[in-house]
């Protein structure tokens, strides 16, 4: 909480709350980023599998199998969303399952499938992007910046 | 008679003549499962939504207790029932099916003892003879509601509770029945500034120490006075905090004697984080095993303190805090010593 919010408590607020945090147990940070680490490393590990496999077997190059081996990753999380393993793994494993592709996918398709029973139009559709919207938005914004910086001072600068 | 904010109802105690209680798969694995009339294996009870499966969850737990009374729903002058659901859609679509003049009523997880007080009331005051007083929740359906799609990754905290897929309801009537309702204290909203919905057992915690004091110091007796003394959903984080409180405030509640039903409906190795939560947390475990231990003369008295807490989805959006509330009913077993 910020400590603006918490000019606002009461006295008798402020002194019950510091009483529940000293019975709060913490979140094992600790644990939590070795787990997601080891998880995170694994789904990129299999996607380096994936795409050495389409480079030997398939003709792609270096560049080129990088659609592909994201879409393979991509349908693999919605497979494991729908028989309802994805979320278990990702209790275990954290922010590992969601930073990667795997886990916009899992967002995607959970909404998706909770919707479901709100009909295809207001249900799927309109719910589908209820958790990934605002990656999607901030994402786009993000890159946007990104873009400007580019534009107006590195090349401005003579760099890049 | 009342006292203080209590409800003493000394002259002829309304009677629970039967109780219905429906559980989940999860449920089903729980240490409780044997207390449960009808336990389901299948999480959407054959119906396509996780919300008309709870309806169904509270139709079922309504038509066990008629059952049990010998009764038909012909005979139910009244049904009380509240959920989580917005607009309290599970207790009036249920209410449409049992077709049973119906009040809706909403105090989040303490819509259990909010009703049974309620009911206890119109029957102790002449208003009603067969009252039928039920709630219900779906895990899925709540987290729905409240937090993320059931299948997306998001890693729960260890605050976190796990909402119980469940319903109870009760028969109340003025003399038949074998436990009584001896008293009810109504709950003031108490709102110490907690905003994070995954630690609801903390948020909860000092709404249940303020209803407990009320009501032991409304009807002037120690808490030796019951056998049990079970707060609703404040799970393992939440009844530490209240025991510890309690102690703090001066009121020292034996260990052996103050437990939360949030902590007794699931396994230790059930991944449920702090315990369960949800309206038919304190229903279930009430209406089925702490009435069957009444029933076999294991309890007396106990105190039921349900907590709930009075946020929604909205409100926690906008960053506020969350206001919670506990309801206190005195349950007797008949054949004990007066109330």
């Amino acid at each position: 909480m910020s400590s603006k919010k918490k000019k606002k408590l009461t006295p008798v607020q402020q002194e019950y709350q510091d009483f529940a945090k000293k019975r709060e147990p913490q979140r094992p940070i600790l644990q939590n980023c070795v787990r997601s680490f080891l998880a995170g490393g694994t789904i990129c590990l299999i996607g380096q599998l994936i795409s050495t496999f389409y480079m030997r077997f398939f003709d792609f190059n270096e560049k080129t199998a990088g659609d592909p081996t994201v879409a393979t990753l991509i349908f693999l999380a919605v497979l494991l969303t729908g028989l309802g393993v994805y979320d278990h793994i990702a209790q275990w494993a954290g922010a590992g399952t969601i930073i990667p592709v795997t886990g916009f996918a899992n967002a995607m398709a959970s909404s998706a499938i909770e919707h479901r029973s709100e009909g295809f139009v207001l249900g799927v559709g309109g719910n589908m992007f209820k958790l990934a919207g605002s990656v999607v938005v901030f994402g786009v914004f993000a890159a946007f910046v990104v873009a400007l910086v580019k534009m107006l001072i590195l090349k401005g600068l003579g760099g890049v | 008679m009342l006292q203080g904010r209590t409800w003493v109802f000394s002259n002829n105690p309304p009677r629970i003549v039967a109780t219905g209680v429906v559980g989940g798969p999860f449920e089903a694995k729980g240490p409780l499962a044997d207390d449960f009339d009808v336990l389901h294996e299948d999480l959407w009870l054959g119906q396509d939504s996780y919300e008309k499966a709870e309806k169904k969850l509270l139709e079922q737990a309504c038509e066990q207790a008629i059952d049990k009374a010998g009764m038909r729903k012909e005979d139910i002058q009244f049904f009380l029932s509240g959920d989580l659901m917005n607009q309290v859609i599970s207790s009036s679509f249920t209410a449409r099916t049992l077709g049973v003049p119906y009040l809706g009523i909403f105090g989040a997880c303490s819509s259990s003892m909010e009703g049974l007080a309620l009911g206890s009331l119109m029957v102790n005051g002449g208003y009603a003879q067969r009252v039928l007083v039920g709630t219900s929740s779906h895990n899925a359906a709540a987290e729905k509601q409240f937090r993320y799609p059931t299948e997306y990754g998001s890693q729960k905290p260890p605050t976190a509770q796990w909402t119980v897929t469940g319903a109870g309801a009760a028969v109340i009537t003025p003399d038949k029945g074998d436990i009584l309702v001896t008293s009810a204290t109504v709950g003031r909203v108490v709102d110490m500034g907690i905003q994070d919905p995954f630690n609801m057992g903390a948020a909860m915690a000092p709404a249940a120490v303020d209803t407990i004091e009320a009501h032991f110091r409304d009807l002037r007796i120690s808490p030796s006075f019951y056998d049990l003394i079970l707060t609703g959903d404040l799970g393992r984080i939440g009844h530490h905090t209240a025991a510890d409180l309690l102690e703090k405030h001066g009121l020292k509640l034996p260990n052996d004697r103050f437990g939360d039903c949030g902590l007794m409906i699931y396994q230790k190795d059930q991944p449920v984080q702090a315990g369960a939560s949800g309206c038919a947390c304190s229903a279930c475990v009430t209406y089925g095993h702490v009435f069957n231990r009444m029933r076999k003369g294991d309890l007396n008295k106990v105190l039921i303190v349900a907590t709930g807490a009075l946020l929604s989805p909205l409100s926690y959006q906008q960053k506020e805090s969350i206001p919670c509330v506990a309801h206190a009913v005195a349950l007797e077993a008949k054949g004990g010593k007066g109330a």
